[in-house]
C-alpha cells in the first residue's frame, strides 16, 4: 500500500498508457475485446483518481502525492508530479469521462474501432499528465503530447470537414504552446530551474521587473486563453467541437478546454501576480464578452452540436472571470464550474451524440415533439439542459453563483453583465429544448425513434447522479479546494499593491 | 617533411579501414555475377562495421596526427560514429532499392564508403588543407551517387546540378582558405586561432576570408540563399542517396563549422554570430514557407531539410558549450528521423520511384497501419512533437538561443516550428484522413529496410526520452582541441 500511494499519481496517469499498448497487440477484427479492454482499463483508472480524491488530505496546504525522479541532467528537468485541490478534481474529472466517452462510442464507432480506443486511452495519459505535472516542461511535454490522439480522433472519426477543423485545432494550439516554451525557457534563465516550486519560490524573493513579468504572462496566458478559448480566440473551437466524434467532443469540452483554465491559475497567477493584477481588467472584459457573444451565437445556431459549443465559450468565459476578480468565492466558483461544466456540458455533447445516432443529423428544424416519441431520453436531456443553464440544486448552479458573487466583490458591472449571460443562457438553452421536445411531431422519421437502450440509461443516470450530487451537496468538493485557492490567493496578494475586497469566504452548505 | 609513423596511422584507422573496404568493392565488382552484387552492399555494411571497431580502437589512443594536420579527439569520434551510422543505413536501405530499379552496381557502395571517409576527414581534420580535401573527396562520391539513376534524366540533371553549384561554392572555400593562409602564414586551425585571437587582429580581410569560407560550407549546408540547388538535388536522386545527401554532408559541413568558426575563428565571434543570425533566420523562414505549397513527398522533406539547417544555425548563433552541445545532439537526433523517412519512402515509391507524391500516401494507414504508423512518427518527430528526439533536439537548441538571450531569433524559430506543423501533417492527413487505396500499399518491406526502420525510431523515442547518454558525450567535447 505505501509503494502504491508513492507511485499512485505514475499509476493512475501511465494505465491508460499501458491499456493502449495492451490494445495495440490485439488483432483489429476483435473489435468487442478491444471495446471491453479499454473499458476496463478506463473504470481502473476511474477508480484510480477516485482513489485519490478520497485519499487527498483536506487540511494541508501545498502539494500532495508527490513524486520525484531526475529525468535530465542538463538542463535540469526532472519528472516530477503532484496535485493539489485544484488538480485532483481536474483529474478526477478526465477519469470520470474517459470510460463515459468509451462507453459511448460503444456502436457508434464501426471504422478503425482498434486505432480509436487506442487513441482514447492515449489522449487519457496526456489529460491526467497535464494535471499533475510539476515541472514546467514535463507539463510542456503531456501539454503537446495530448494532441496527437485529439488530432487524429477529430481527423479521422469525425465528420464532413473534419480534416480542417482537426488542423485548425493543432496549429492554434501549437501557435499558443510556442510562445509559452519560450516563456519557459527565459524563466528558466532567470531562475535556474524547470521546477514549478522552485521557479514559484525563486520569484517570490526575487522580483521580475515588470516589463518582463508582463511578456512573460502573456507568453503563458495567450497558449492558455487560446486552449479555453477566451473570446476572440475561440475560432477553432467551433469547428473543432462540431467535427469531432462524440467522444472526442466529450473530452474536448469536459477536460482539454479546463487545461487553459487551470493553466491560469496553476501558473499565470502565482508565478506572476504583478502582471496578473495588471492585465485582470481586460480579461474580465473578454471573459464577459465571451460569455455574452457565445450565448449569443449560440441562440442563432440551427445545429444542435453548435449551439453546444458555443455555449462552452460562454461557459468557459464564467470560469475564466471567476479567476480574474481575485477573491475565494470567485476563483472557488470558478474550479467548480470547471468541473461542473465538464460534467454538463460533456453529457449535452453525448446526448447530441445519441440523437445523431438515431437520426443522422442534428439540425434542430429537423426535430419536434420528440417528448412523446422518446420520454426516457428527453428527461434526461431536460435535467442536462437546466443543469447547463444553472437552476438551483443542480451542478451548474453553485459555479455561475459564487462567480458571480466574487466579480459582484471586485466590480458590481462585472456580477451585472456576467447575470446578463446566465439569462441568456437560460434562453437559448429552452429555447433549444422547446423547438426539439415539444410541440407536434412534425417529422415522420421522428415517431418511431428507438428511446434510449440499457447502455444509454446507464451512462445518463450516472452523469444525472453526478449534477444531482454536485448541485445538493457541493461541500466535499469545495472543501478540498480551500488551501489551493487560499495558497493561490495569498501569493497573488503578497506582492501586489491592488488589493479586492474580500468577504470572508464560507459557504454552509445547507443554505441551497 | 612528415615521417609516416604507425601512431599517426592508428589515428586514421577507421578512414583507412572505411577506404580499404571501399577499393574492395570497386576491385571486386567486375568479378561478381550480376544475380550476386547484392553481396557487395553486405561487404560494404561489414567495412562499416569494422570501421566502427577501428574507431573504438582509435578513441583508446586520443591525439593529434601528422604534425597537427587531424585530431583524433572526442569531437571527431562523435562525428565518425554519426556518418558510420548514417551509411550504415543508407547501405541497408539501399540494397533492396537498388536490386528493384535494376542499378544494382557495386560503385554505389563504394562511392557511399569513400564518401564517408571524406566526412570523416573533414570532421577530424585541424588543418584547412585537409579539411578541404575531406570535403572533396565526400563532394565529388555525392556528386556520381546523385546521378546514380543513369536512365533517368531527372537524376542527371540532379547530378549536373550538384556538381556545379557545388564545385563553384568549393571554389568559395578555397578562396577563404587562400586569404587566411595569406594573412597568418598558416593552414593549421590551432595556429590560425593563436594568430586571430583577438577583434584587435581581424582586419577587413579577415572578415572577407570569413564571409568566404561560410559561403562556401553554406551551399554544402543549403543555408538561404544557397539552397536553390537543394529541392531539385534531392528530388532528382535515387532516394536512398537523399537521405545520405541530407545528413552525411550537411552534419559534415556543421562540424566544419564547429570546428572553424566556433573554434579557430572565435575571434571574430561578433561577424560570424551576425552570420549565422541572419542565415538561421531567413533559412527557417525560406524552407519552411517554401515547403508548405509542395506536393511531391522528396520535394518536401528538401524543404523541411532546409529549414532544420535553419534550426541548427540557431544552436550555431547561440554558441557556447550549451550551443555547440545541442548542435551535435540535433545533428544525430535529425539524422535518425531523415535517414529513416526518405528510405522509408524509398521503398513505397514502387519501380522507377513513381509514387513520391502525397496523394499517392492516401489510404495507407487504413491498409498498411504499422508501415504508416512508422511514417508518422517519422514525421511528427521532424515536426518537433515531444517524446520523440526531435522536439528535445529543438528544445536544446531553444535553450542555449535563450541563454544566450536571443528571444527574436527563438520566437521566429518556435513560429517557423509551428508552421512546419502544418506541412509535416499533410501526409499524416493522406495517410489517416482521405480514402483511397493506391499502391503505395503494396510496397515489400526487406528485413533490411526493417532494420533501419526500427533503429531510427527506436533511436527517436531512445533520444527523445533518456537523452542524458548523449547530452553528456556532445557536451564534453570541444570543437578544437586547446
Amino acid at each position: 500500500m505505501t509503494w502504491y500511494t508513492a507511485h499512485a499519481l505514475s499509476i493512475v496517469t501511465f494505465l491508460p498508457l499501458v491499456g493502449a499498448a495492451i490494445i495495440a497487440f490485439v488483432g483489429r477484427e476483435r473489435a468487442p475485446l478491444i471495446r471491453w479492454l479499454a473499458l476496463l482499463v478506463s473504470v481502473l483508472t476511474f477508480f484510480g483518481t477516485v482513489g485519490l480524491y478520497l485519499g487527498f488530505d483536506l487540511h494541508r496546504s501545498g502539494m500532495q502525492f508527490e513524486e520525484f525522479h531526475v529525468w535530465m541532467v542538463v538542463p535540469p528537468v526532472n519528472y516530477h508530479l503532484g496535485i493539489d485541490g485544484l488538480s485532483v478534481l481536474m483529474i478526477l474529472l478526465a477519469g470520470l469521462l474517459t470510460p463515459l466517452s468509451i462507453l459511448v462510442s460503444w456502436n457508434s464507432i464501426t471504422q478503425r474501432v482498434k486505432e480509436f480506443f487506442l487513441f482514447l486511452l492515449a489522449l487519457e495519459t496526456g489529460m491526467i499528465g497535464v494535471f499533475v505535472s510539476l515541472d514546467l516542461i514535463l507539463f510542456f511535454v503531456f501539454w503537446e503530447v495530448m494532441l496527437i490522439p485529439m488530432y487524429f480522433l477529430i481527423g479521422i472519426w469525425g465528420h464532413e470537414r473534419r480534416v480542417y477543423a482537426a488542423v485548425k485545432f493543432m496549429i492554434y494550439t501549437m501557435a499558443g504552446s510556442a510562445l509559452m516554451l519560450v516563456g519557459i525557457l527565459y524563466l528558466y534563465n532567470v531562475t535556474g530551474s524547470f521546477d514549478f516550486p522552485d521557479v514559484l519560490g525563486h520569484l517570490s524573493t526575487t522580483l521580475l521587473s515588470p516589463q518582463t513579468e508582463r511578456w512573460l504572462f502573456l507568453a503563458f496566458f495567450v497558449a492558455f486563453a487560446i486552449k479555453v478559448p477566451l473570446f476572440p480566440f475561440h475560432t477553432w473551437l467551433p469547428d473543432a467541437h462540431v467535427e469531432a466524434p462524440t467522444a472526442g467532443s466529450v473530452l474536448l469540452a469536459g477536460v482539454l478546454l479546463k487545461m487553459g483554465t487551470y493553466g491560469m491559475l496553476r501558473f499565470c497567477l502565482p508565478l506572476f501576480p504583478a502582471a496578473s493584477h495588471e492585465f485582470a481588467p481586460v480579461i474580465c472584459v473578454l471573459a464577459i464578452v465571451g460569455i455574452i457573444y457565445g450565448a449569443l451565437v449560440a441562440m442563432v445556431q440551427p445545429d444542435l452540436k453548435k449551439l453546444v459549443a458555443y455555449s462552452s465559450v460562454a461557459h468557459l468565459g464564467f470560469c475564466v472571470l471567476g479567476i480574474f476578480v481575485f477573491n475565494a468565492q470567485g476563483m472557488e466558483g470558478s474550479i467548480y464550474q470547471m468541473f461542473s461544466h465538464g460534467v454538463s456540458t460533456g453529457a449535452l455533447f453525448m446526448l447530441v451524440g445519441m440523437l445523431y445516432d438515431r437520426r443522422h443529423t442534428r439540425l434542430i428544424s429537423e426535430f419536434g415533439g420528440l417528448a412523446t416519441s422518446v420520454p426516457v431520453y428527453s428527461t434526461f436531456f431536460l435535467i442536462v439542459t437546466l443543469s447547463s443553464l444553472g437552476l438551483p440544486m443542480l451542478n451548474g448552479f453553485i459555479g455561475e453563483f459564487l462567480i458571480i458573487v466574487g466579480s459582484y466583490h471586485s466590480r458590481a458591472l462585472y456580477a451585472a453583465l456576467a447575470a446578463v449571460g446566465v439569462v441568456l443562457a437560460a434562453v437559448y438553452l429552452l429555447w433549444m429544448y422547446q423547438r426539439v421536445f415539444y410541440g407536434e411531431i412534425r417529422n415522420e422519421k421522428n415517431r418511431n425513434l428507438p428511446d434510449c437502450d440499457r447502455r444509454e440509461k446507464f451512462i445518463l443516470t450516472t452523469v444525472v447522479l453526478v449534477i444531482l450530487a454536485m448541485g445538493i451537496y457541493p461541500q466535499p468538493f469545495l472543501r478540498r479546494l480551500d488551501q489551493s485557492v487560499a495558497s493561490i490567493l495569498q501569493r497573488v496578494e503578497q506582492q501586489t499593491w491592488l488589493s479586492t475586497e474580500r468577504a470572508p469566504v464560507r459557504l454552509p452548505g445547507g443554505e441551497r | 617533411m612528415i615521417t609516416l609513423q604507425t601512431a599517426d596511422l592508428l589515428r586514421i584507422l577507421p578512414e583507412i579501414v572505411l577506404s580499404a573496404f571501399g577499393v574492395l568493392v570497386m576491385v571486386l565488382e567486375p568479378f561478381v555475377e550480376a544475380a550476386h552484387k547484392k553481396l557487395l552492399g553486405w561487404l560494404a555494411v561489414l567495412g562499416v562495421l569494422a570501421a566502427g571497431a577501428a574507431t573504438f580502437r582509435t578513441s583508446l589512443d586520443p591525439g593529434m596526427a601528422f604534425g597537427g594536420a587531424l585530431a583524433a579527439d572526442g569531437f571527431s569520434f562523435y562525428f565518425i560514429y554519426l556518418f558510420l551510422l548514417v551509411a550504415g543505413l543508407v547501405i541497408l536501405g539501399s540494397m533492396d532499392y537498388l536490386e528493384r530499379d535494376h542499378i544494382q552496381h557495386g560503385e554505389y557502395y563504394a562511392l557511399v564508403l569513400l564518401g564517408t571517409v571524406g566526412m570523416c576527414f573533414m570532421a577530424a581534420s585541424t588543418d584547412l588543407i585537409m579539411i578541404f580535401l575531406g570535403l572533396e573527396i565526400s563532394s565529388i562520391s555525392t556528386y556520381i551517387l546523385a546521378g546514380f539513376r543513369r536512365q533517368d534524366r531527372v537524376s542527371n540533371e540532379a547530378s549536373l546540378k550538384y556538381f556545379l553549384l557545388g564545385s563553384f561554392a568549393t571554389a568559395f572555400f578555397l578562396f577563404g582558405i587562400a586569404w587566411v593562409y595569406g594573412l597568418t602564414g598558416t593552414t593549421n586551425l590551432l595556429g590560425i586561432r593563436a594568430q586571430l585571437a583577438g577583434p584587435g587582429q581581424w582586419s577587413r580581410f579577415a572578415i572577407v576570408a570569413l564571409v568566404l569560407m561560410f559561403v562556401g560550407l553554406a551551399f554544402k549546408l543549403s543555408t538561404v540563399p544557397f539552397q536553390i540547388w537543394t529541392p531539385d538535388v534531392y528530388q532528382g536522386s535515387p532516394a536512398p542517396v537523399a537521405a545520405f545527401l541530407s545528413v552525411g554532408p550537411k552534419a559534415a559541413a556543421f562540424a566544419i563549422l564547429l570546428r572553424v568558426f566556433v573554434g579557430s575563428f572565435a575571434g571574430a565571434s561578433g561577424v560570424t554570430f551576425q552570420l549565422l543570425w541572419v542565415s538561421a533566420a531567413l533559412t527557417m523562414c525560406v524552407g519552411n514557407l517554401a515547403a508548405l505549397w509542395q506536393s511531391n513527398i522528396k520535394r518536401l522533406l528538401a524543404y523541411s531539410s532546409i529549414a532544420h539547417a535553419g534550426y541548427i544555425l540557431v544552436g550555431l548563433a547561440a554558441g557556447g558549450s550549451r550551443g555547440v552541445s545541442a548542435v551535435m545532439y540535433y545533428l544525430v537526433a535529425y539524422s535518425l528521423m531523415n535517414v529513416g523517412a526518405f528510405i522509408l519512402i524509398a521503398h513505397l515509391a514502387s519501380t522507377g520511384e513513381r509514387l513520391v507524391e502525397i496523394e499517392d500516401y492516401k489510404g495507407l494507414g487504413a491498409e498498411r497501419p504499422a508501415v504508416a504508423a512508422c511514417l508518422a512518427v517519422l514525421f511528427l518527430s521532424l515536426a518537433g512533437i515531444p517524446t520523440t528526439a526531435g522536439f528535445l533536439g529543438k528544445f536544446y537548441l531553444f535553450r542555449a538561443a535563450m541563454h544566450s538571450h536571443l528571444v527574436g531569433l527563438t520566437v521566429l524559430a518556435l513560429l517557423n516550428s509551428t508552421v512546419s506543423v502544418y506541412y509535416y501533417l499533410r501526409v499524416i492527413i493522406a495517410m489517416y484522413m482521405r480514402e483511397g487505396k493506391t499502391e503505395t500499399s503494396a510496397a515489400v518491406l526487406p528485413w533490411p529496410v526493417r532494420v533501419v526502420l526500427a533503429t531510427s525510431i527506436l533511436g527517436i523515442f531512445y533520444l527523445g526520452l533518456a537523452p542524458n547518454l548523449l547530452v553528456g558525450i556532445s557536451s564534453l567535447t570541444l570543437p578544437l582541441p586547446r
